[in-house]
């Protein structure tokens, strides 16, 4: 245990640690066994609409960022005339694709192609009902958590395939099978990250993750383990998420759109929503995994400074740190250049997915001689 | 319980008669997606959520986007299979039929189970359904799971063999 | 509480399916779904036993048979596209070779 030694223990700093996890459910559960039904059926709406409202505010922030950071990027000031600076930009962006014509092609199959878009939204909005955002703010704590989150955001794949064939069209098709091969080879090193970091903290339920990072978040905690995990957690979330630089499915100059091509109106805008959608969710598994989810930011010894820190409140904190990686993933876009699909793949099945099982067995031998702090 | 037990029982029964009835393999895959679905939510009814989350995880996720993929590069249009009801469809049916009798009269019939083993639902809630799971699984049954990783990884690399146009 | 044997006749049920859909159906792809099917039927049973008798080895030999069931669906495919690209048919009669 020399190694405790070289890292001075006073830099990690227990967090307040009266925090309760108490979800939605959890307090309709309990108003049901009062015989309160009132307050059962309340907080189960409660549940719904917490839902719903995240996925609408999620919606209209994260285009409006997108195409305002976009903008700035390039040296341009992104949307500028709907609303001051442009703040109503995502609000005229859904209104325009409410009203637009929804055009299914001729000899596409009708009922795949309206069902392709709602499955891929239901894909990722059923994720949001667990996540984390402070420890009152969230509707379920599964304790399968985290593979429920990879169970159920693999159906996406499911979606994309439906979608790129039932469009009849040679471009969605390719792009569909280009997002499928691509989704499933990146599936696999992720999976690998979060068992890492399952590993570590000794549980699949996400509060209890959260809560053992309460003297130090696993990114600090974990030596290199963590570091490497996260890193490799990064790259293949923004290529599941279909982002930049591992966006062919998509890519315009080869494939016109990939598997939307053939989409238009409230259906593209389904297939867009779940795309930002699932990029919040990913930035907040990063944050709920590595990065102390809701846990403020603390230093061991800065007593003054802590205890500012500990006066905003866990939702801001969790807010903020899963803004940060938002705006890391559209950094990512004005980047880095597209990959071929060659280099895509030998960078997921010769260097993430060889490096992914090192760490693995890494981990299980720190958690074994308990080398962690 | 019982009565969502009863619906997505029916639904998934249905969406299973819907992988014979619809004529194209896609429809099918959907339709078998739907039933693997509906067990997953009985799983969770019957207290094994992990499994109810490795049957949605592998099956939905993995294998049924395989089926897919195998299904969208050949480029299958829906042949005109017919059925008609002529001797050996009837002889199918009567098979089908007769196992069904033949499984459920057994399972309404006096059956004698064996002596009960120590996992109660107490018990696992206790330690948690989970580190029952990895605890059994590295623990009493660690043969088998080396046997079944020898068989996976037996079957990918024949997967790839099978799959290659020509080897050298 | 499910009763058990509901569980079980639901198992049988869907196997049921499993085993018309092996006769009936000539097209291979939804032979292999119609098998994935049976085995899906036997998880089931498996859990309902396991329940009953208070065990864990029935919700262990699950992961085992789903185990199965993707080592099948990979090879199975996999023969599938070499013997497509030989008879470019998905027809299980037609399949009457056993060497090409």
């Amino acid at each position: 245990m020399d190694m405790l030694d070289f890292f001075p223990s006073s830099i990690l700093q227990a967090a307040d640690t009266s925090w309760q996890t108490v979800t939605i459910a959890q307090r309709a559960s309990s108003a049901f066994r009062d015989h309160d039904l009132s307050g059962t059926i309340g907080y189960l709406l409660l549940g719904l609409l917490f839902t719903a409202g995240l996925l609408t505010v999620l919606g209209l922030v994260l285009i409006y960022a997108e195409r305002k950071l976009a903008g700035h990027f390039q040296c341009r000031l992104g949307p500028m005339r709907v609303g001051w600076h442009g703040i109503l930009q995502s609000a005229a962006d859904g209104l325009k694709l409410l009203l637009k014509e929804d055009i299914v092609p001729e000899n596409a199959d009708k009922l795949l192609h309206l069902g392709a878009p709602v499955l891929s939204l239901m894909a990722t909005v059923l994720t949001l009902a667990i996540l984390p955002l402070s420890p009152t703010l969230q509707v379920v704590d599964l304790n399968i958590g985290v593979i429920y989150v990879t169970a159920v955001t693999s159906l996406g794949v499911l979606a994309i395939l439906i979608a790129g064939w039932s469009s009849n069209n040679k471009w969605s098709l390719l792009g569909a099978m280009r997002a499928g091969a691509q989704i499933i080879s990146y599936e696999l090193s992720a999976t690998l990250s979060l068992l890492v970091m399952v590993l570590l903290s000794g549980s699949l339920q996400l509060s209890e993750i959260i809560q053992s990072q309460s003297d130090g978040w696993w990114i600090w905690k974990s030596h290199l383990v963590g570091v490497i995990a996260f890193v490799t957690f990064l790259i293949s979330t923004t290529a599941e998420l279909n982002r930049t630089p591992f966006d062919l499915p998509e890519g315009e100059s080869e494939l016109t759109g990939g598997f939307h091509t053939e989409y238009s109106g409230l259906r593209f805008a389904f297939f867009f929503l779940a795309e930002f959608v699932n990029m919040f969710v990913a930035s907040a598994l990063i944050v709920t995994l590595f990065f102390g989810g809701w846990m403020p930011f603390y230093i061991g010894g800065w007593d003054g400074f802590n205890s500012i820190m500990g006066l905003i409140p866990p939702g801001i904190w969790f807010a903020g740190k899963s803004a940060f990686f938002i705006f890391l993933l559209m950094w990512f876009r004005w980047t880095f250049p597209r990959l071929r699909i060659d280099q895509l793949m030998s960078l997921e099945w010769k260097i993430l997915l060889p490096v992914g099982f090192i760490n693995i067995f890494l981990a299980a031998l720190i958690v074994l001689f308990e080398w962690h702090f | 319980m019982l009565l969502t037990f009863y619906i997505l029982g029916t639904v998934s029964v249905l969406s299973a008669l819907g992988v014979l009835v619809c004529r194209s393999p896609v429809y099918s895959a959907m339709s078998l997606v739907c039933s693997f679905f509906c067990l997953g939510g009985i799983y969770i009814l019957m207290n094994v959520e992990f499994v109810a989350v490795i049957q949605i995880l592998v099956y939905a996720g993995a294998i049924l986007v395989l089926f897919l993929f195998v299904i969208m590069l050949l480029n299958i249009v829906p042949t005109g299979e017919s059925v008609r009801f002529n001797l050996p469809v009837l002889i199918a049916f009567g098979i089908a039929v007769g196992l069904f009798a033949q499984i459920s009269g057994l399972f309404l019939g006096d059956i004698q189970f064996g002596p009960k083993d120590v996992y109660t639902a107490e018990a696992i809630s206790e330690e948690g359904s989970i580190g029952l799971i990895g605890r059994l699984l590295y623990g009493e049954f660690v043969l088998p799971f080396e046997a079944i990783s020898i068989l996976l990884l037996v079957a990918v690399i024949g997967a790839v063999i099978i799959g290659k146009r020509r080897l050298n | 509480m499910i009763p058990t044997t509901h569980v079980l006749i639901l198992s049988a049920a869907l196997f049921s399916i499993g085993v018309l859909g092996v006769m009936l159906r000539r097209n291979v792809i939804v032979i292999f779904m119609s098998i994935e099917l049976m085995l899906n039927a036997v998880n089931l049973s498996f859990v309902g036993f396991a329940r009953e008798m208070d065990s864990m080895t029935g919700v262990i030999f699950i992961f085992f048979i789903i185990v199965v069931a993707a080592a099948e669906a990979v090879v199975g495919l996999s023969i599938i596209l070499s013997i497509y690209r030989n008879r470019q048919t998905l027809n299980v009669d037609e399949y009457n070779l056993l060497k090409w």
